[in-house]
This record gives C-alpha cells, structure tokens and sequence, in this order.
C-alpha cells in the first residue's frame, strides 16, 4: 500500500510528471476536427470612431470562412462584457457603467481594442484575410494618464461619463481624520505612482469553441483561472444561451496571475462564432497581442499624508488616489482600487482613523484589473512608504516606529477602522524572525565594504496585511459584489477506496493536485497515490468561482475539508452496521473506523466496497455510494501578514541597482506543503521586485500607443536579476478556516514593492533623496544621482 | 519540400514549407506540442530545443535547416533514461520544485541539460547567467537554480557510472 502523505509533508507534485515530459495539455495544444483558425483585428488607434468597415476584399481572399464585426454582434441581439462589481460613490450614486461590447460598437477606444474577427481554413489564411479588411476610422484625440483624463477638457471616452470619472469613491471616517490632523505634532507627505504592470503569465490567452447542432451543446476550451464564472458570465449575459448547454473548459493554463480570471471577449467571440459557422474555430494570442489585450494592473497616482504624536504614534492616514480603468470596466476592474485597496491601508498599525478617496478613472488604455495582489500591493507601498517618511523627518529608527504603531498579538482579533476584522496575527513576531535572519545587525559592516567599492548600500523594511481568501459573500456583496465568493468540492469515494475530489478552483501553477492530495490524505487516511484531483472543466465539476486571490487553498480547501467530513460521518453509519455497534461508538482515524474499546475494524475501502455492494447494508435509512459534495462561503477574509526586508547595491556609475539580498518572514497561517509554499512565496516575490526595478507599461502620451508592447520593451526579472531568497513562514492560526489556512499565493508580490523601494531610497538618503517612484531603472535613479549634487566618488 | 532528418533517435521525412518555423512544425504538424510557444520575439524560451546536440529557439528556426541535422524535444529527452522516463534534469527540477505552471519547464529543461552537458559543475552564477534567455514568470527562479546546479551534478554522476 501507498504512503499516507498528510499535512505538513512535502511529497514531490503530482502534476510534475506531465509538466516535465512535454505532456501538458495546454489549450493552444488541442486539436479539433475541421477546426478554423482566428484572428482578432485590433484597433491601432487609441481612441477613434468607426466610420465604416468593408470585408468584401477580405471574404473573397482564399480560405475565409467568415468576418465578424460589432454590427453582426449588434444584429445577434449579444449583450456586452459584464462588470462583476458595483461601487458607489459616498452619496450612494453607482459607478457610471457603459457597455463594454465583444466586438466595438461606434467608437474603439484603446489600442487593442477589438474591432473584427477573421475566421479561415489556416492561420495564415486568416491573418492575410485581415490585412484585406478596410476599417475606416475618424482618429479623435486620446488620453492615457489619470492626471489628464480628469482635466475639464481632456477627451471624453463616453458621453454620459463627466471628466472620465466612473466612480468617486471613498472609505472611513473623514471628519475624525480631519481632527487628528489638526493635533498631529507631525505630518508626512508623500505624492507617489504605482506603475502600471502587465502580467505576462508565460502561456500567452488561447481559446478554442465547438458548437454540436445535433444536441445544441457548446463547448469552450479557454485559459481561463474561473471556467465556471466564464460560462455564467457569458452564457447568461453575453450570449444568452442556456447555461446546460455550454460546457467551458481550462485545462492546464500555465499562469494566470490574474489576467486570466476575467471574462474576455474572446471567448464570447470564439463561441458565438464557432455556431455561426459550424466548424470549430481556435484563437491564440501572440505574445504582442497579450500586451495589448491581456487587462493591466495598478496604475495609480496617489497623494498621502500620515498624522503622527510627538512620539511617533500614528494619529491618522489620508489617501487620495487617481485609479486607471482603462477604455472599459472588466470582470472585477472597479473593486481592485476601492474594496481591495482602502481596507487595507491600516496595514499592521494601529492607526485609529483612516480616510480614503479613490477617483475611478476611464482613459484610452487597455482596462485595467487585478494583477497578483490586486489592491493589495499599492495599500502596502503607500502605508510603508509613508512610515519611512515619517521616520526620516521625525529621526526615528525605521524599525523603532514601525515597533512604536505595530498591533501587538494579544490585540487580535483587530477591528481596524476600515471595515476589516484581522482575526489572527503577530506583526512582531515577523518583524524580529526578519531582523535575524537578514542579519540586520551587520548591515553596517556590508554597507561600508560596499562604499569601499565605490557602491551604495541600501536596507529596506516592509511590513504588510492582506485580506485574502476571497470572500465571505454577504459581506462583498455588501460592497458589490454581484455574484457569490464560496468555493465547492466534491469526494467521490470509488468501490475499491480511491477518491476522486471534484473541485471549483483552478490549478495554472499553485500545486492543487498535490496540496488537495495531501488534505484528503489527512482527513481520510488514504494513501496519496490513490487520490485525482479534478478541476477546470464546468461538465465534470458541479459549480465554482475559481482560482484568484489567494482562495484556493482557504476557500476551496475549506469545501474539500467539509466533503471529506460528511464522508467520514456516513462512513461511520456503515461501519455501525456491519460492526453492530452504535453509530455514536464508532471511531475513525488513519482510514479506520472501529468500535471504540475493541479491535473490531472496518478500513474505508471496505466501507467503500459495502456501499457500492450493498448487500449487507442499511438501505433502509442510508443511500448506497459514497460520493459527498460540500459548498464553503468564509466567515470572514483571512489576513496573512509579515516582514519583508531587502537589500540593494547601486552602482553610481551606471545607476543600476542590484538586490543583494531578500529576506521574508511570512505569517501564512497552517502549512499544508512546505516546498510549494516556498515556491509560491519566491514567485511572489520575484514579481513584486519586478515591479519595483525593472516592469513598467508605458503609454504614448500623445498616440496613445503603448510603447513597451513587446518582452524586448517590458522587461520581466530574468533569472540573473536576483540573488538567493531567504524565506521563512511565521504562522499564527486562522481562527475562522477549518484547517487554520490564510492562503500564500500573493502575500511575496505584496510585501516586495515597498521593501525594495525602501532600501533604494535609504542608499540614496545621503544625497538626499526622499523618494524613488517605481520602477528604478538605471535611467531613473543615474539621473536622479546627476540632479543631485553627488560627492566625488569615493577614491 | 522534403526535408529528413533524425528527430528524438527516429529517421524523419517531413513535407514542409519553405517558410515554416520549426516550433510550428514540432507542434502542428509533428503533435510534439511539448515545446511551448510564449513569445514572438525569441525572448521568453519556452521554445528551446537541442539542434546537433546545440540549444536553439525553435521559434526562430526555419524547418529547412533541420535537413540532416539531429533534433532532440523534450519529447525525446527522457526516453531512454530512468524507470520513470525521467532525464536527471527533468529528475532534478521534480526534486527542487523548479516548476511550477509547467509552460516555460521544456524549454527550461532543455536549456539546462545543454548548459550542464557544457559545464559539468556550474555555478550559481554561471546558472542564472546560462538562463538569461529563458523566462519563468511564476518560480522567482530560485529552486531552477537549485534544480540545475543538482540536475548537472546527477548528469555528471550518471555519466561517470557507466
């Protein structure tokens, strides 16, 4: 028999295998019969409106099948891409929310903006088509940045929407804030941009759709992080089909990060097309095509101000933030600046009074929505930003007056004034787990050989919360969430004791086949080889809202706990009858059930085998199988937390920074796998660094183009852009999650940003230097050493 | 045209056009889907495969110049080696968790064994230097490093056992 790998263990991933003999099954892998190749036509112009478009040259090319345009979508009566959140203003107003159509209707109103799709016989067929397809555009004047777009007269996206605000939006308690200002003995100020990032999963977007006139079943095969949400969204409000009939499936997606957990417009496309021409029909995105359709993250600009004592004691924080929405609102686009930003500006501190204020801002830019973090990140970067201002001007020790505002453990559960409840948590615990382990008390001694060698040497903290787990849905509905946040599982015990698990989140990375693995291991005492974990496909698994934000293993692991639960409760009921004893003294441990006080035993694969054959069985009160499904919704959101530090050299000479050394400490609640933990707490980290020193979406004021459209103008962290990470987790128990689980999969990409723009900025504070906006090129911080009046070099 | 040529140990005729990039043929024509496409601009080496024992990006090979030539896939790599169909590298990136979604793990791979069969004993330096021009987006690239400087080590060993 297999060894019973449980919790706390770190068996090698089951998925692996697959992975690393070319055996993946990614969807740009798939094949169908008589499949047809498409190719979107994409807008070149930022903002335009569409004069005409003449496919007659193109569907007369050799091998077209088709060409669809928005006045086609309009003609089929299609609805336009959902919002998945409502926010309102203070007064109580909805968020301005103007139809986001498949394919445009009227205006185009980003560079990548999809116009028309050619379906042909080949790829090269259909690309050469498109290149036939006259699109007349009337080029209007564009606006990328959120400075501008509010300018009374910048160019209006949409009639109805004034100066391109969606959405004024704000959060906590202005006139308490107010009066803590006014008896700060201190305030610090900082203006500061979060950049706008692209996420750049390595499998570029792909979808492929059947359609079966015989039984009216469609079928999509998409790279998709929520195949169940894709098929609601778009089976109930874009294509209005009935949602039985449309079965959506991801199959292994490799990365999501967020930019797949989005209902696109792609896959409305690909599907309503696949019927309109009764062939199936496959779209790949190139990589250029991703960054100008792939939804961007951050990209804010935000203005803080920190109320302190004459001790240092946080009094209160002000936040106002411009949030870039792009051309359109996408799935979650509006609630990743407000609801997953504001709540969690009170950090690890015991600020008593927070107020923020979020412009929600349409600009002529691919939309804008979650990225790793989502919300997160750009909370973190403002709180610790604006602490080591304060600690600078007021000559406090960073670490000290983090120490002074830190909410001590015995503290939690931690009402911030923001709305969120911090069930579980020790700041400091991490905080002084951090100090050791990056050898914090030596800085001195590396930052002096640095020096001898012409360098400067910088050390920077991070603390950070995230609420994570999402999400208890009375709750987010209450802040507008449209639909519900709960996760579902199903255990289906097979007749010789294999277990099947059935469950609605998706695995592009995170390990699930093996964490699942492990959990039911635990709960049912079965050997890990003997257990498949299925997902990614809305005809094999009963419902759920996918993988994002840090969910799977809270949410989703939660259902798999609760079904495994109900498994062995009916286990115990055929173990009381063919054990003649009494349920209540039936006992179960290690994929026992015995009767408490003998040697009488029953495994679970006999249990198994009597309820598929039951013929020495209860079927008088109990149904034979052995088959359990159970839905989750969260009583709260969980709030991982911890302390980052990071170290950097920069060379004056050339102005490139170098991260030296990372330290991270982090409270992720229970453990269920220590290596994929790590492996997701390096990931996380790498890109937060990414955004720090080297990824940056830049837009063409003027044009509206975006300029870094390519991996040669986007630069991701490549492997010798980093040292070796120190990561150690620091947990307290989540107090509301059946196994004490916070969740790992963004907390790295949260404390990362700050920690390192802290330490660049500390290496340049000698010149001077306050603040370093992200990313810090060598360009950025070489002409921030010629602005400032630089020592001669240390010879 | 026809072009021949050895692909993972076997003889092959293919037809091809002229224009055709190897990864397309791998893929479409060979259902060798194993060697990933992420980019268009030969930056991201999901692609890497090994042309006479050499790593090249088969996004920016044209199908021609494979005639007479030897090329090993990800497909290929583990056929002859342990119980499990596992190439030491491939063993070693198990090991350490050196993969994570998997799309960038064939090229990865295939850069690694090239890297490690040209430097027994790399260093860590000398790894993250060799990987420049693969991309993963979701390790941090940490247990790769780990994973190659172990996976050269096994090779090493393998070899000099036998």
């Amino acid at each position: 028999m297999g060894q019973v790998i449980g919790i706390g263990a770190a068996p090698k991933r089951k998925e692996d295998q697959r992975f690393l003999t070319g055996r993946g099954n990614y969807v740009s892998d798939i094949k169908r019969p008589g499949m047809t190749a498409g190719v979107f036509i994409r807008s070149p112009h930022a903002h335009a409106v569409l004069r005409g478009i003449d496919k007659s040259a193109a569907l007369a090319a050799p091998g077209v099948v088709a060409v669809l345009t928005g006045e086609d979508v309009a003609a089929d009566g299609l609805g336009s891409l959902p919002c998945g959140w409502g926010i309102s203003d203070a007064k109580g107003v909805p968020m301005k929310e103007p139809p986001f159509p498949m394919l445009a209707q009227g205006k185009v109103r980003f560079v990548g903006d999809m116009v028309a799709f050619v379906i042909a016989e080949t790829l090269e067929q259909a690309k050469s088509a498109a290149e036939l397809v006259n699109v007349n555009y009337e080029v209007l004047p564009s606006v990328v940045g959120v400075l501008d777009a509010v300018r009374p007269d910048a160019p209006q996206l949409f009639d109805d929407v004034p100066n391109n605000v969606c959405c004024d939006w704000e959060l906590g308690d202005k006139a308490a804030v107010e009066a803590a200002f006014r008896k700060a003995a201190h305030v610090a100020k900082l203006s500061l941009v979060n950049n706008r990032l692209i996420g750049n999963p390595m499998e570029p977007r792909a979808a492929i759709a059947e359609y079966d006139p015989g039984k009216g079943h469609h079928t999509l095969w998409t790279t998709s992080q929520f195949p169940h949400v894709v098929r609601f969204l778009m089976s109930a409000l874009v294509l209005k089909l009935p949602e039985h009939k449309v079965r959506v499936v991801a199959p292994d997606v490799g990365g999501g990060f967020g930019v797949k957990q989005f209902h696109y417009g792609e896959e409305a496309v690909v599907t309503w097309a696949a019927k309109r021409v009764l062939r199936p029909v496959k779209w790949v995105a190139d990589r250029s095509e991703g960054y100008l359709s792939d939804r961007h993250g951050r990209d804010h600009v935000t203005e803080a101000e920190l109320a302190l004592d004459e001790n240092g004691k946080f009094l209160a924080l002000r936040v106002k933030t411009l949030a870039n929405m792009g051309g359109y609102l996408s799935t979650f686009g509006p609630n990743i600046p407000t609801n997953l930003y504001a709540p969690l500006l009170g950090g690890v501190y015991t600020t008593p009074a927070i107020y923020c204020n979020v412009k929600v801002v349409f600009t002529n830019t691919v939309p804008v929505d979650a990225y790793r973090g989502a919300g997160r990140p750009e909370a973190t970067f403002v709180v610790e930003r604006i602490v080591d201002v304060a600690a600078a001007e007021m000559g406090i020790d960073r670490v000290e007056l983090r120490r002074r505002n830190m909410i001590p453990k015995e503290a939690y559960p931690y009402q911030t004034p923001v709305l969120v409840q911090y069930d579980s948590g020790d700041p400091m615990g991490c905080l002084d787990g951090a100090l050791v382990a990056a050898d914090v008390k030596n800085f001195g001694v590396r930052k002096a050989e640095s020096a001898r060698n012409g360098k400067f040497r910088g050390l920077g903290f991070s603390t950070y919360v995230e609420a994570c787990g999402l999400a208890p849905s009375r709750f987010a509905g209450r802040l507008g969430a449209r639909g519900g946040l709960y996760e579902s599982a199903t255990v289906r015990v097979h007749p010789a004791g294999q277990v099947t698990v059935m469950i609605g989140t998706h695995n592009h990375g995170q390990g699930h086949e093996t964490t699942f693995a492990q959990i039911v291991c635990e709960k049912l005492g079965v050997p890990f080889e003997n257990v498949d974990i299925v997902f990614g496909d809305t005809d094999r698994v009963q419902f759920g809202m996918g993988t994002y934000g840090s969910r799977s293993l809270v949410v989703g692991g939660a259902a798999l706990s609760k079904a495994a639960d109900k498994v062995i409760v009916k286990g115990k009921k055929i173990a009381a009858h063919l054990l003649e004893a009494s349920e209540q003294d039936i006992h179960f441990e290690a994929g026992k059930f015995s009767v408490a006080g003998t040697d009488r035993v029953k495994t679970i694969e006999e249990i198994a085998g009597a309820a598929y054959v039951p013929h020495n069985y209860p079927l008088e009160i109990l149904e034979p199988g052995l088959e359990e499904q159970a839905y989750y919704d969260p009583v709260n959101f969980t709030y991982p937390g911890g302390c980052h530090i990071a170290e950097v050299e920069i060379d004056p000479e050339t102005g490139i920074v170098t991260l030296v050394n990372y330290t991270a400490v982090d409270d992720v609640g229970t453990v269920i796998n220590p290596m994929i933990v790590e492996g997701q707490l390096h990931g996380g980290i790498v890109q937060g660094v990414g955004q720090a020193l080297y990824e940056n979406a830049v837009y063409d004021e003027s044009s509206g183009q975006l300029v870094s459209g390519s991996l040669m103008d986007y630069c991701v962290p490549r492997a010798d852009h980093l040292p070796m990470m120190k990561v150690a987790t620091h947990s307290t128990l989540c107090t509301h999650t059946p196994m004490g689980v916070k969740g790992c999969g963004e907390v790295g990409t949260i404390g990362s940003p700050a920690a390192v723009i802290n330490a660049v900025v500390d290496a340049l504070a000698h010149l001077g230097v306050t603040h370093v906006d992200m990313p810090a090129t060598p360009n950025r911080i070489w002409r921030l050493l010629q602005n400032a009046s630089l020592p001669v070099a240390a010879e | 045209m026809q072009i021949s040529f050895t692909l993972n140990g076997r003889p092959t005729t293919v037809d091809v056009a002229p224009a055709t990039l190897v990864s397309d043929l791998l893929r479409e024509q060979l259902s060798l889907t194993g060697t990933h496409v992420g980019c268009d601009t030969s930056q991201c080496g999901a692609c890497v495969v090994h042309l006479d024992g050499a790593p090249v990006k088969s996004c920016t090979l044209l199908a021609p110049s494979l005639d007479g030539a030897t090329l090993l896939t990800i497909e290929g790599l583990g056929a002859t080696a342990g119980s499990n169909g596992l190439h030491p590298m491939q063993e070693a990136f198990r090991e350490h968790h050196g993969l994570q979604c998997g799309f960038c793990t064939p090229g990865m791979v295939m850069t690694a064994t090239a890297l490690a069969a040209a430097n027994p004993a790399p260093t860590e330096a000398e790894v993250r230097r060799g990987l420049e021009g693969n991309i993963c987006r979701c390790t941090g690239y940490q247990n790769i490093v780990i994973a190659v400087m172990a996976g050269a080590a096994a090779m090493h060993a393998t070899s000099a056992g036998e």
